[in-house]
C-alpha cells in the first residue's frame, strides 16, 4: 500500500491527477470510479421511478373496482415498471458496481476502454429518457407488457417506435459496457492474478458480460422485426403474411431468459464476496462456485421456452424444455449449499451488509423453489401468467438482486467515501425491508394459486384480502427505501464521523484487493500493480 | 426491541387488512373437476412438499449456524474449505430428486396432450374482449361477454363491486358442456393473443391469431366453473372471463336443442316502443361498443373517438348504419349485428342521456336497409 502512495507522489509534479471541478467532471469523466458513481446514482434514481410506478399499480389493486387509473394506463405502468426496473435500475446499478470494483479487485488502474465507458453511460441515460418520454405521448406509454408481444404491441400509440429505439440505445449501451468488462478482465489483471484467483464478483461479471454480448443483439433484432412489421409491411409475426406471432416469443425469450440471469449472476458474486468476510472464513467452494456460475449461464441459453409452455408446443418440446429447466436447480443448489457451508462454523457478525446477504440467500432460495415448481411443465399450465409467477420472479429480483445491491452499498460505501454509515439506521432499513418485502410478495403466491391472472387492473372479490395485504407491504417496503437514500447522503457527508481504516471490515484485505488501498479510495488506484495478491482464500 | 415491534405492527396491519374484506379465499390450487386437474394437483403438492422439505433442511442448517456460530458467542472461525466428497453429494442428491420429479411430470405432459378420441369439438376464438364459442358438431355458435352488472360496475367507481355476484367472473352466455364426455377444444384468436383458463379444468391454453391450438377435458361433476383470460390482450384484458357450465347429458341435449332453435330463428323485426329500443340498445352498446367508446361516450383521447356530440352519430342515419356495418381501419365491421339489435343500438347512441346525445328520433328494425353489401 505504501508503494501506491509513493508512486502517486512521483507524478504529482507533472499534472493534476484529481478530478475536474464542477459539472463537467461528471459529463466528460473517463474515470472508472466517477462513472461507477454515475451508474449507481442513476440506478438508484430509476429504482424510485420504477418503484413509484409499482405503487401506482399496488394502489389500484388495493381494493376491487377501478379507483385511480384507467386500465390502459395501468397496463402502461406494469410495462414501464418492468422496463425501468430492468434496464434503468438493476442493470445500471450492477454496471456501476462493476466499474467501481472490478479494476480495484483485479489491481488495474482503470477500465480498459475509458472513453467508451463514458459513452455507454450517457447512451443509457439517453435510452431511458427516450423511454420515459413515451409517458407523455399521444396514446400513452407502451402498454403491451415489457415483452412487447405482437400483435398486441402494434396497438400501442405513437410510443411504439420510440420504445423500440430506446431499446436499441439501451442494448448498445449494455454491449459496450460488457465489452469493457471483458477487455478489462482479460487484459488488466495484476501480475499473479490468474483467472482462478479472481474474486467471485469479477468472475460472475465476466460471465454476465458474455451473456450480454450474446443476447442484446438478439433482442435488438427481434424489436427491429417488430418495427419493420409495423412500418415496412414485412410479416415476420403476422400469420396473414406467412409469419408467426409465436416466433417472436421464441426470439424474445432466447434473449429474455439469459437477461434475467444478467440481473442475478452479479448478485451471486456480491453475496459470495460479502458472506465470507462476515463469517471470517474463506468461501467454501471457490472453484465449484465458478463452475456453477458457468453452468447456470450455459443452461440459461437452452431453456427459453419454459416461459411459453402454454403457447402450444409439441410434447417433445415441452419435455425437453422441462428437463433442461429442472437442471438449473442443480448448479443453483450448489451455490446455496456453498453459502450455507461458508457460514457453517464461522465466526459471524451481523452488520447490515451481512443481514441483507443472509436474507438474500433465504429469500432467493424461496424464489428458486417456486421456479422449480414452475419448471414442471404440466403444473405450469396452472401457474402460468398468474400472480404465482409474479411472486416467483419478484422473489428472485427484489429480495435477491435489490437486497444484494443494498448489501453492496453498505459493504463498499465506507471504502468509497472514507466514512462509516449509521449502522443503527442501516439495520432499521434492513428489518423494515425484509419484513415488508414478504408482506408484499408472499400473499401473491396465494393469489396466483387461487386463480388471479397477472396484469389485470381489477379483480374478483375473493382476491380482495390478499391484494390488500400485498399493497400494504408494498407501501411499507417502498417508503422504507428512502432510509437508504438518507444513509447514503449522510455517509457521504461524514456518516458517523468515525474515520474508517483501509480494511474497513475485520481482515477484509485477506479477501480482496480493494481493502488494501486507502479509504476513501483515491481517484487513481493501482497505477502500479499491487505487490501481493490475496490468495490464501482461494 | 425494534424488530419485535415492527413485526407486531405488521401483524396488526395484516389483521386490519383481513378484517375489512369478507370473502372466501383460498391459499392453494383447487383440485378441480377433471382427472387431469386432479393429477396436476397431486403433482403440485408433491413438488411443494419436496420444496418445503429441502427448505427446512437448508434453512434449518443455516439458522442453526447463525445462532451458534457467531462471534458474539465467542465462536472461533474454522478455516476449512473445498471438500470434494461433500460437493459430489450435494450435486447427486438434488439430481436424484429431480429425476424422481421428472417421472410423474413426464406422464402428466403426455396426458395433457391426449386430445385423440374426443367425442365432441368446440372451437374457441379469443377476441378483444370476449370469447366466441362454436360447437363444431352442431353448428351452434355464440359470443360470451362479461355480464352487464360487472360491466357497469367496473366502469363506475361509485358502485361497489362487492354487491355484484361473481364480479368479473360472470358472462352473459356461458359455455355449456356435458359431463363425462371427452371434449376437444380448438383455440384461435381474432386479433391479439389471448389465453383461455378455467382453473377447475386444470390448464390454460393460448389462443394465437392465425394458428390453432388443441386441448381436451372431460368434466366429472356438473357445476359452474369460472376462469379468465390470462394473456395480456390490451385495455380490457381483465374483463373477459370464461364461464363453463357442465350439465348432465339430458340437460345438455335440451339446452343444445333450445339454443339451436333460437339461433335458426329469424330476428324479430316487429316495431318496438321507444323505451324498449332504448333499453335493449343499452345492452347492445355495453356488449359491443363500451370497451372503446366508454360508458359516458367520451371515448379515450388519443385512442378511441368520442360518440358524445359526434356529428357521425347524430347526423345522417343511413350513413351511420353504413359506418357501423362496414367498420373502419380501427373499428371492426359490425355487420354481424342483426337488424333489430342495430336499430336498438342506433336509437340508443343517438338519444342516450348517458352519452350526452339527444337527437330525438328512432329507427325501427324493419327500417334498416343493408348499407353494407356482403358480396366479396
Amino acid at each position: 500500500m505504501t508503494a501506491v502512495v509513493a508512486e502517486h507522489d512521483d507524478h504529482h509534479d507533472h499534472h493534476d491527477h484529481g478530478p475536474e471541478k464542477g459539472v463537467l467532471r461528471w459529463i466528460f469523466t473517463t474515470n472508472h470510479k466517477d462513472i461507477g458513481t454515475l451508474y449507481l446514482v442513476f440506478g438508484l434514481a430509476m429504482f424510485f421511478v420504477g418503484g413509484a410506478m409499482a405503487l401506482v399499480i399496488r394502489s389500484e389493486l388495493f381494493e376491487p373496482g377501478l379507483q385511480f387509473v384507467d386500465p390502459n394506463f395501468f397496463n402502461s405502468m406494469t410495462t414501464m415498471h418492468a422496463l425501468v426496473m430492468v434496464f434503468g435500475a438493476v442493470m445500471p446499478a450492477f454496471v456501476g458496481l462493476a466499474n467501481w470494483m472490478i479494476p480495484m479487485m483485479i489491481g488495474a488502474p482503470d477500465m480498459a476502454l475509458p472513453r467508451m465507458n463514458n459513452m455507454s453511460f450517457w447512451m443509457l441515460v439517453a435510452g431511458v429518457l427516450l423511454l420515459a418520454s413515451t409517458l407523455f405521448m399521444e396514446g400513452g406509454a407502451p402498454s403491451g407488457g415489457w415483452t412487447f408481444y405482437p400483435p398486441l404491441v402494434f396497438q400501442n400509440g405513437k410510443s411504439f417506435p420510440f420504445a423500440i429505439f430506446s431499446v436499441h440505445l439501451l442494448g448498445i449501451s449494455s454491449i459496450m459496457g460488457a465489452i469493457n468488462v471483458i477487455a478489462t478482465i482479460f487484459n488488466m489483471r495484476a501480475p499473479g492474478m490468474t483467472l482462478m484467483k479472481m474474486p467471485l464478483f469479477v468472475w460472475t461479471w465476466l460471465i454476465t458480460a458474455f451473456l450480454l454480448i450474446a443476447i442484446m443483439p438478439v433482442f435488438a433484432g427481434a424489436v427491429t422485426m417488430l418495427l419493420t412489421d409495423k412500418f415496412f409491411d414485412t410479416s415476420f409475426f403476422d400469420a396473414a403474411g406467412g409469419g408467426d406471432p409465436v416466433l417472436y416469443q421464441h426470439i424474445f425469450w432466447f434473449f429474455g431468459h439469459p437477461e434475467v440471469y444478467v440481473m442475478i449472476l452479479p448478485t451471486f458474486g456480491v453475496a459470495s464476496t460479502i458472506i465470507p468476510v462476515f463469517a471470517r472464513k474463506p468461501l467454501f467452494g471457490y472453484a465449484s462456485m465458478v463452475y456453477a456460475t458457468g453452468a447456470i449461464a450455459f443452461l440459461s441459453f437452452i431453456v427459453w421456452a419454459h416461459h411459453m409452455f402454454t403457447v402450444g408446443m409439441p410434447v417433445a418440446g415441452e419435455l425437453y424444455f422441462m428437463y433442461a429447466t429442472m437442471l438449473i436447480a442443480i448448479p443453483t443448489g450448489v451455490k446455496v449449499f456453498n453459502w450455507t457451508a461458508t457460514m457453517w462454523k464461522g465466526s459471524m457478525t451481523f452488520e447490515t451488509p451481512m443481514l441483507f446477504s443472509i436474507a438474500f440467500v433465504v429469500l432467493f432460495t424461496m424464489g428458486g423453489f417456486t421456479g422449480l415448481m414452475m419448471s414442471v411443465a404440466p403444473v405450469d399450465f396452472q401457474y402460468h401468467d398468474t400472480y404465482f409467477i409474479v411472486a416467483h420472479f419478484h422473489y428472485t429480483l427484489v429480495p435477491a438482486s435489490i437486497f444484494i445491491l443494498m448489501a453492496a452499498g453498505y459493504f463498499w460505501l465506507p471504502k468509497w467515501t472514507g466514512n462509516m454509515y449509521n449502522e443503527k439506521i442501516g439495520r432499521l432499513h434492513f428489518w423494515l425491508s425484509a419484513v415488508s418485502v414478504n408482506i408484499l410478495f408472499f400473499p401473491q403466491h396465494f393469489l396466483g394459486l387461487a386463480g388471479m391472472p397477472r396484469r389485470i387492473p381489477d379483480y374478483a372479490i375473493q382476491f380482495a384480502d390478499w391484494n390488500m395485504v400485498s399493497s400494504i407491504g408494498a407501501f411499507i417496503y417502498g417508503f422504507s427505501q428512502l432510509l437508504f437514500v438518507y444513509i447514503v447522503i449522510d455517509t457521504i457527508r461524514g456518516g458517523t464521523g468515525e474515520k474508517v481504516s483501509d480494511e474497513v471490515w475485520e481482515d477484509a484485505s485477506k479477501h480482496s484487493l480493494e481493502w488494501t488501498v486507502p479509504s476513501p479510495a483515491p481517484y487513481h488506484t493501482f497505477s502500479t500493480p499491487p505487490a501481493r495478491i490475496p490468495t490464501e482464500h482461494f | 426491541m425494534k424488530k419485535t415491534k415492527q413485526l407486531l405492527a405488521c401483524l396488526v396491519l395484516m389483521a386490519l387488512g383481513l378484517g375489512t374484506a369478507h370473502a372466501d379465499y383460498t391459499l392453494n390450487l383447487m383440485k378441480g373437476v377433471t382427472q387431469l386437474s386432479n393429477e396436476l394437483y397431486d403433482l403440485h403438492m408433491l413438488i411443494l412438499w419436496i420444496c418445503v422439505f429441502i427448505g427446512i433442511a437448508v434453512f434449518g442448517t443455516m439458522f442453526y449456524s447463525i445462532y451458534h456460530h457467531r462471534k458474539s458467542k465467542g465462536h472461533k472461525a474454522e478455516q476449512f474449505h473445498e471438500n470434494t466428497t461433500v460437493e459430489i453429494i450435494w450435486t447427486i442428491i438434488p439430481t436424484l430428486i429431480l429425476v424422481g420429479m421428472a417421472i410423474p411430470a413426464t406422464k402428466a405432459v403426455i396426458d395433457l396432450d391426449k386430445v385423440q378420441d374426443s367425442e365432441m369439438s368446440i372451437k374457441v376464438t379469443g377476441k378483444q374482449w370476449y370469447w366466441e364459442y362454436e360447437y363444431l358438431d352442431s353448428g351452434v355458435h355464440f359470443e360470451s361477454h362479461l355480464d352487464e352488472a360487472s360491466e357497469k360496475t367496473h366502469r363506475d367507481s361509485s358502485m361497489d363491486p362487492r354487491n355484484v355476484p361473481n364480479y368479473l367472473l360472470n358472462v352473459d352466455k356461458p359455455l355449456v358442456v356435458p359431463v363425462g364426455k371427452k371434449i376437444r377444444f380448438l383455440f384461435t384468436a381474432g386479433d391479439v393473443i389471448h389465453s383461455w383458463w378455467v382453473p377447475d379444468l386444470g390448464w390454460k391454453k393460448d389462443a394465437n391469431p392465425g394458428f390453432i391450438n388443441e386441448a381436451w377435458t372431460s368434466v366429472d361433476k356438473p357445476g359452474t366453473y369460472r376462469g379468465q383470460c390470462t394473456e395480456l390482450c390490451g385495455r380490457d384484458h381483465g374483463f373477459m372471463p370464461v364461464v363453463v357450465v357442465a350439465m348432465e347429458q339430458d340437460q345438455y341435449d335440451a339446452w343444445m336443442k333450445a339454443t339451436l332453435e333460437k339461433q335458426n330463428q329469424a330476428p324479430d323485426l316487429s316495431d318496438q316502443t321507444r323505451n324498449t329500443l332504448m333499453a335493449k340498445g343499452e345492452s347492445v352498446y355495453l356488449k359491443n361498443c363500451v370497451a372503446c367508446h366508454q360508458i359516458d361516450g367520451n371515448g379515450i383521447s388519443g385512442w378511441f373517438p368520442a360518440l358524445r356530440g359526434s356529428a357521425k352519430v347524430t347526423g345522417n342515419m343511413d350513413q351511420l348504419i353504413g359506418f357501423i356495418q362496414a367498420g373502419t381501419s380501427k373499428m371492426p365491421a359490425f355487420k354481424k349485428l342483426p337488424d333489430d339489435e342495430l336499430a336498438e343500438l342506433i336509437t340508443y347512441i343517438r338519444n342516450a342521456p348517458a352519452l350526452g346525445n339527444n337527437v330525438g328520433d328512432e329507427i325501427q328494425p324493419n327500417k334498416i336497409t343493408p348499407k353494407w353489401d356482403d358480396d366479396e
